[in-house]
């Protein structure tokens, strides 16, 4: 001790002089370097917020077309010859007639010029199949229809739904100049006008061909550098490349030169003239050569009141066809077309054709499930909870027990999904695909969280309030019973709450013990086939028609909106009820 | 070492020093706290002389830490804390905008209540300071700053042979003079300790007030303690406080044989506490 | 068939809830009787309560060890009439019984033999009988619990005291039902797993490099054995937790830090939420997300700047997996950097440290431990996570690397293999329990650790 105090004396305290230029130059580094890490921090949480915004935003935007959709005011003629040719009224004869058929005919009617065959199924396959269905419905409500004439809202198909939604295309139009002839020669029609009158649709291919050089270009460029290696397959794709780009430079190199147009890569020209509407499949300056879509006026020779219309899209790039735009647009020309809010998302069940898909069976599936589960996990978690915090000696076995619950809660779900699978399904031979085994497996899965919340709000309730029990006499029992739990109460609703959200959420597991099946039938009780939201969400994202994809965006909000009020109300329930002693 | 009698006579130019309290080291002039609503700290004005012990006494929550944090800005961590007044170091606001709160604090150290050492090696926690400030530079001077560090706080020769160990696996008195060491370890010219010894045994407190002793003679210490013997046993001046008041201020010999106030009669004399 | 089975069990249930309840009412009014005569040592309540206990748990055991043995009974019995050489193995076992039911249910069987036929009429016959047994014998062992609660209303007997034994009892069994479950993993994984063992050498599953479990079907395929080697599935699984422990770990830890060290209460008032909605997202969600917005851009940019991007890449699964696991990485290091004491900070902020310099050299050291756990945690959440690698990632098995590729899972695997008809004891379906075998034990590992060492840091600072 004298040593160091010798050595301390000896050598003084050393002075450092804090405010010399380099120590200031340090100080400003190093508060540079706490405005960086600040930042970083900052930066992380803000990311984080950005990525739920942008999720958020992104599901909104797929699923938001999907709650609205499209219907035909359609004139049908209910024939009574076709829906009850013996006149009885027999509910299983009026059930049992074609009204899908009724419909069919009912939009011929509006479109009296198609008589192709291929057309005539294109023209059928506008409305939905389901349409039949609400025709039925109609009749069978009220059978004193049959034999008039009514006009009901048909529903479109998808893919119509989704160009009326403006999914397809975009179509572009603008007024013609100029007088044209008209030489009609059954589908085929020519069209000549003055030297500059299909001038504008001309120079628009042009640039589009010159377009397409370029990324052809690109294509071969990046061909050529993959594979350095000669390969005939290869090769012979280079030569094709080769040659289409020579094609396409030469033909946008003479503006005036005619040009067939090719459906897979240029977009569809049209010209509306005569009450009809003309696709073109020659342009030339001044004249066009071109199929009708929509019949002409059969002694139309001239006129000079045209439009030039273009569906951006090339029609092999999309999955509606040229005219069966031309008859959405009439039908939208003529008003017939309406928007309507989509209850039938909410009302129907699973089903192939994406107009018709609900989500109502997933919801019950997923009503019946979550109270199997909030049935088996509610007492059972608050009772090991109640045990564990209140009961429980201190020993090794107790210790067991905890590390058991806390490693529970981070076993993957889909674990989970092989003990029901094997537990529930092949030993004690539960039903498959069924809520019961669904719930059974969600309990055990959400079982730790509810015990660690219930523990966590037993124990934030003061001693001294079981002491009080105790000293009037209670039983240790009747202490928790009757005093402790009523008081963790709000705390363990809000964890189990959380849980239960928890469990709507959860899919892996589900998909494990059969919960997956197409099912088409709105289950009714806790043994019948069902499926879930969130598996019926993942289902229909494996579909590969476009419509489905925001019919599953739109399922998603609907389970987040579920998600965002249990959670909300768990926030509540803490901020209400959250007591501090 | 018992008394302040003994000190005092051991020590003369140092009790003399402290009696006519010349050259201040740091100066507050009506100084007040509020935390929030709480008024913590009402126009509290006193000298803190150089090279001597002052020590802060008081019943809890008068005060007395509140004050002591305040040298330091340590209050500024706390986001409700709200000071007024002026609080000069060698006659420069320690408050001034301009002032930079990591070159304070590196001129003013502080020791806490409860021993802290940094869950690091005994090297790395008296390391950690000169390495902050750049104070070494290299390994054989950082050496050398640990080695004299730790011989100044008394705790070179039970932890030379254990550098390489944690702080934490020290004894209670060993980690607060680890605590010390660290604190010295960037040169302060004040060195501002809260309760040191409360977290201690007799024997571990009486090693560190022999420490303090020591450290004296080359720092300005201002000690805040509970324990009215210990303020008697190490310091040089008092300050007494009560109520978030600075009740009466002097000589150490002066304040616990003679003083002025009734309120700090009542206190040492044990009517409350 | 189902209908009618879920009838006698509703049935039985109301029945018991009756039974219980008029226990309780007749033995609480029995034993109110008594107190009005003598001084009884439990309320009456308590002699209820007992006796609603004493009906209520015995109906409950009996049905469920009862459906129990007589599901195996009737099967048993129902396949005694069949064709020995049609039961050879558990395959076709399950096939004849699945027939026999459907067609004793009314439904209609493709060529139906006479042996299904008699097993039908065996099985319709058993299974009425073991159900009406079953509540037969229920319902007595409630009226025998009702006489026994009746005949034990006495002044001196200690009804509280046995009902809070009961319940004690009841509570420790909850409790149990955790380890139960635990119990129950194990085994289901690991005897379909010895299962697996004896049709494929561990050391070919261990360390073989080729997966393909499709190609082993048919037993009359040789070299089975040679396509389920883990390591392609290792390989992918390790790439994307990899890919996404290293967009969770800095952003979740500096979110942490944040949160902990800098943020003003308003602040975090406003972004404890926002992590939270995004604890919350079901991984389906985030699933879809990945596959039908992250990828293609992924795919977009990789194909702009050159690269041969799949359209099932890892890097489209990590990324989004990475934000899924960014919430449970922020609050558990929230967790343990709130828990480091105020008074280290103040002993390096007392220093002259900055605020970064304290949380850099003191807080994170301090709070290493717990930290480190954090990420175990999170490695093994993203190693068990499945419905977002099953969506964005592929099925390809392959031994790559390369984040732009398509590499598969231990997850995708099982699902792919469990979901839809299965056999059950192919090699391929016991593959996936062998999967799962290994998965779990892979993450109960690393929980154990992590869990382990959180405790002896809550420890260290308690």
């Amino acid at each position: 001790m004298t040593d160091a105090v010798l050595t301390f004396a000896q050598t003084g305290p050393r002075k450092v002089d804090f405010f010399s230029e380099e120590a200031m130059a340090r100080v400003q580094k190093r508060y540079r370097a706490e405005a960086r890490f600040k930042a970083y921090g900052l930066g992380a949480v803000v990311l984080a917020g950005i990525f739920v915004v942008i999720l958020l935003a992104d599901i909104v935007s797929k699923g938001l077309p999907a709650f609205f959709e499209h219907r035909i005011a359609l004139t049908v003629t209910l024939d009574a010859a076709k829906i009850d040719p013996e006149g009885k009224r027999d509910i299983e004869v009026l059930r049992a007639a074609d009204y899908q058929r009724l419909i069919y005919d009912g939009l011929r009617e509006e479109f009296p010029g198609v008589s192709d065959r291929r057309d005539r199924r294109k023209l059928e396959g506008l409305v939905s199949t389901g349409s039949g269905n609400d025709l039925r419905t109609l009749v069978l409500r009220n059978p004193s229809i049959i034999g008039q004439k009514t006009t009901l809202p048909v529903l479109l198909s998808d893919d119509a739904d989704l160009y009326l939604k403006g999914i397809g295309t975009r179509v572009e139009r603008a007024v013609g100049k100029g007088t044209l002839d008209i030489k009609q020669q059954g589908k085929t029609v020519e069209l000549v006008g003055s030297a500059g009158a299909f001038a504008a649709p001309l120079a628009d291919v042009k640039a589009r061909l010159k377009r397409l050089a370029s990324a052809t270009e690109f294509e071969l460029q990046g061909l050529s550098a993959a594979q350095a290696t000669a390969n005939a397959a290869l090769e012979a794709r280079r030569e094709d490349l080769t040659a289409r780009v020579k094609d396409f430079r030469q033909r946008s190199g003479d503006p005036a030169s005619a040009e067939t147009l090719d459906p897979a890569t240029m977009p569809s020209e049209l010209v509306e003239i005569a009450g009809g509407l003309v696709r073109l499949t020659e342009i030339a300056p001044g004249r066009a050569a071109g199929v009708v879509l929509l019949p002409l006026a059969a002694d139309a020779t001239r006129s000079d009141s045209w439009h030039r219309t273009t569906y951006t899209t090339p029609e092999s790039n999309r999955r509606i066809t040229d005219i069966e735009i031309a008859w959405l647009e009439s039908l939208r020309g003529r008003k017939l077309t309406e928007k309507g809010f989509a209850w039938r998302f909410f009302t129907n069940g699973d089903s192939r054709e994406p107009e018709l898909a609900g989500i109502r069976g997933a919801l019950i599936g997923s009503a019946l499930t979550l109270a199997v589960t909030l049935l088996f996990c509610l007492p059972i978690g608050v009772g090991a909870a109640v045990y564990l915090e209140e009961f429980a000696p201190k020993n090794r076995l107790t210790d067991i027990l905890e590390v058991n619950i806390n490693n529970l809660a981070a076993v993957p779900s889909i674990v989970f999904g092989l003990l029901g699978l094997a537990m529930f399904l092949n030993f004690f031979g539960l039903p498959r695909s069924a809520p019961l085994v669904g719930g059974l497996v969600l309990a055990l899965l959400v079982l730790p969280t509810i015990i660690i919340a219930s523990r966590a709000a037993l124990k934030a309730v003061p001693p001294s309030i079981k002491e009080a029990a105790l000293g009037v006499g209670a039983s240790h029992q009747q202490a928790i019973f009757h005093h402790v739990l009523p008081l963790a109460m709000p705390g363990i609703m809000t964890g189990t709450i959380i849980g239960m959200a928890h469990a709507l959420g959860e899919t892996a597991p589900l998909l494990m013990i059969g919960m997956v099946a197409f099912i088409v039938d709105i289950p009714q009780a806790i043994s019948d086939p069902a499926t879930v939201l969130p598996v019926q969400i993942y289902l229909w994202s494996d579909l590969p028609e476009v419509a489905f994809q925001a019919k599953t965006a739109a399922a998603i909000m609907v389970l987040l909106a579920f998600l965002f009020v249990m959670n909300g109300a768990a926030i509540l329930l803490r901020r209400r009820f959250e007591q501090r002693w | 070492m018992n008394s302040a009698s003994i000190l005092t006579a051991e020590a003369p130019n140092a009790a003399a020093s402290a009696g006519l309290a010349p050259e201040p080291k740091v100066v507050a002039r009506n100084v007040d706290v509020h935390y929030g609503e709480k008024h913590a700290l009402k126009a509290v004005s006193v000298d803190i002389p150089a090279r001597a012990v002052t020590a802060f006494i008081g019943p809890s929550g008068c005060g007395k830490s509140t004050f002591l944090r305040c040298i330091n800005r340590m209050n500024d961590t706390i986001s409700t804390c709200r000071v007024t007044g002026e609080i000069t170091i060698d006659g420069q606001d320690i408050y001034d905008p301009r002032l930079d709160v990591v070159l304070l604090r590196a001129r003013v150290g502080m020791v806490f209540q409860k021993p802290n050492p940094f869950p690091k090696t005994i090297y790395e926690n008296v390391a950690y300071g000169p390495r902050l400030h750049g104070l070494a530079s290299g390994k054989a001077e950082l050496d050398e700053i640990v080695e004299r560090s730790l011989r100044r706080a008394s705790l070179w020769e039970e932890a030379k042979d254990r550098l390489g160990e944690s702080g934490t696996g020290l004894s209670g008195g060993q980690q607060q003079r680890l605590c010390i060491a660290r604190a010295i370890a960037v040169s302060p010219e004040v060195i501002l300790m809260d309760e040191p010894c409360s977290a201690l045994d007799p024997i571990a407190t009486a090693k560190i007030e022999e420490l303090i002793d020591e450290l004296r003679t080359n720092f300005t210490i201002v000690i805040v303690t509970h324990s009215m013997q210990q303020a008697a046993r190490v310091s040089q001046r008092t300050a007494f406080f009560h109520l978030g008041t600075l009740v009466e201020e002097g000589a150490t010999d002066q304040i616990f044989t003679n003083p002025r106030d009734r309120r700090t009669q009542d206190y040492i004399t044990g009517r409350f506490g | 068939m189902v209908h009618r089975e879920a009838f006698v069990a509703g049935l039985y249930f109301i029945l018991m809830i009756v039974l219980a309840l008029g226990a309780f009412i007749i033995t609480r009014s029995s034993a109110a009787r008594l107190a009005g005569t003598a001084t009884i040592h439990s309320r009456p309540t308590y002699h209820g309560l007992l006796a609603a206990m004493q009906v209520f748990l015995p109906m409950l055991a009996i049905l469920f060890f009862g459906s129990l043995l007589a599901t195996r009974f009737v099967e048993q019995q129902s396949l005694a009439a069949m064709d020995p050489a049609l039961l050879a193995d558990e395959l076709h076992r399950g096939a004849a019984y699945r027939d026999i039911r459907r067609f004793a249910a009314g439904g209609a069987v493709a060529n139906a033999t006479d042996g299904l036929k008699a097993g039908a009429a065996t099985f319709a016959y058993l299974n009425t009988l073991t159900q009406w047994a079953i509540a037969g014998i229920g319902l007595s062992a409630g009226l025998a619990g009702l006489l026994f609660g009746l005949r034990t209303v006495t002044a001196e007997f200690r009804a509280r005291n046995r009902f809070e034994r009961i319940v004690a009892a009841l509570l420790l069994a909850c409790a149990g039902l955790a380890v139960l479950t635990t119990v129950g993993i194990v085994f289901s994984v690991l005897f379909e797993t010895v299962h697996f063992f004896q049709k494929v050498s561990p050391v070919d599953f261990l360390f073989g490099t080729h997966w393909s479990p499709q190609q082993a079907i048919r037993a009359d395929q040789g070299g089975a054995s040679g396509s389920f080697g883990i390591a392609p599935l290792v390989v992918g699984t390790l790439l994307i937790s990899t890919i996404a422990i290293l967009v969770a770990g800095p952003i979740g830890l500096f979110a942490a830090i944040y949160m902990a060290e800098y943020a003003s209460p308003k602040f975090r008032a406003w972004a404890k939420p926002i992590l939270e909605i995004l604890a919350g997202i079901p991984t389906v969600v985030l699933g879809f997300f990945a596959a039908l917005t992250v990828a293609p851009v992924i795919r977009e940019v990789g194909t702009a700047l050159g690269l041969n991007v799949a359209s099932e890449s890892a890097l489209a699964a990590g990324l989004v997996m990475g934000i899924m696991i960014v919430p449970f990485v922020s609050s558990l290091s929230d967790d343990v950097i709130t828990a480091v004491p105020q008074s280290l900070r103040d002993g390096s902020l007392g220093m002259g440290a900055t605020h970064s310099e304290t949380i850099r050299r003191v807080v994170l050291p301090a709070a290493l431990p717990g930290i480190v756990s954090a990420f175990m945690l999170a490695i093994s959440r993203a190693v068990g996570e499945t419905m977002i690698v099953v969506m964005a990632a592929g099925l390809a098995a392959n031994l790559s690397f390369n984040p732009l590729d398509a590499v598969t899972t231990f997850t995708v695997q099982i699902k792919t293999i469990l979901v839809g008809d299965q056999e059950f004891d192919s090699a391929k379906t016991l593959a996936a329990f062998a999967l799962g075998f290994v998965l779990f034990f892979f993450t109960l590992t690393l929980n154990v650790i992590a869990l382990a060492i959180v405790r002896k840091y809550r420890e260290q600072y308690d």
